[in-house]
């Protein structure tokens, strides 16, 4: 798994690839946790589209990310997910509680 | 999770295994048993998305064994047996049976239960995944062994291409 990130205005973008599992979850985790606590981005996006799979823990850590936006008023934005990511989004009841847009012209022109 | 009655699962006979893999509890050998799971799946005449439920649910299985019952160690054994089952009930095709075993202490099969989902909060998904995806799930103490049984029947219409 990678996970690198682009700054625009007010924005944050995380471009992930690869799998998001037990191993290497914690990354995700404080890499949005980071951006979101310390940075307080108003704006981070994380672009899925190269991620093939999230696991429980993946999915975990999109969750606390949400959760801390949304804590101090930030907004959390996903883009690009596969037919495994949203399937477990799905399965969690998470789908419709995350701000999902298909690419990244719609997640950032929202 | 159902709790089995058995005292024991037969592992001595080879009949119907398709693979066994044995690995230590270590979460960088998660993608190597995904991929592998992924083309027995497929030579089995699973459809993509039931490939991926089975993937998805042996790959949430071993995290928790990983997680709970190694406490994080990333040298203790786990072995996985996937097995063609034929179905008791006539109508329904064939199934494809994996069995996790690790030495870790027994499992509260009360702590198999999973949580709710109508809370938004991270954790705790695994077994939700599991039981989502699977036909059977079963859980199971043999002696030091903990054994996970998993079951995923095939749709009538795709009966496996292995038989």
């Amino acid at each position: 798994m990678q996970i690198s990130a682009r700054h625009t205005d007010n924005t944050t973008i995380f471009d992930v690839s690869g799998d998001i599992d037990l191993a290497n979850s914690p990354e995700v985790r404080k890499a949005l946790l980071r951006e979101v606590r310390e940075k307080r981005t108003p704006r981070v996006v994380m672009n899925l589209s190269k991620v093939r799979y999230i696991d429980s823990s993946g999915v975990a850590s999109l969750v606390e990310g949400l959760k801390a936006s949304r804590d101090l008023n930030l907004r959390f934005i996903l883009f690009g997910l596969s037919p495994s990511a949203r399937e477990v989004l799905q399965l969690s009841r998470l789908l419709k509680i995350f701000e999902v847009y298909d690419n990244e012209d719609q997640a950032l022109s929202s | 999770m159902r709790q089995r009655d058995t005292k024991s699962v037969s592992l001595a006979t080879d009949d119907g295994l398709l693979l066994k893999l044995e690995l230590h509890s270590d979460p960088q050998l998660l993608c190597v048993v995904r991929g592998a799971l992924e083309r027995l799946t497929e030579v089995f005449g699973f459809s993509p998305p039931d490939r991926r439920s089975v993937t998805r649910a042996v790959d949430e299985a071993l995290t928790n064994i990983m997680r709970h019952c190694y406490n994080g160690q990333t040298d203790q054994p786990i072995e996985v047996y996937c097995r063609r089952v034929r179905p008791r009930a006539s109508e329904r095709a064939d199934g494809l049976e994996i069995l996790l075993c690790d030495q870790g202490p027994a499992v509260d099969p009360a702590k198999l239960r999973g949580r709710r989902l109508d809370e938004i909060k991270p954790g705790g998904l695994g077994l939700h995944f599991i039981r989502q995806s699977m036909d059977t799930v079963e859980y199971q103490r043999a002696g030091s062994t903990n054994q996970f049984r998993l079951v995923k029947y095939l749709q009538p219409s795709t009966q496996s291409r292995t038989s």
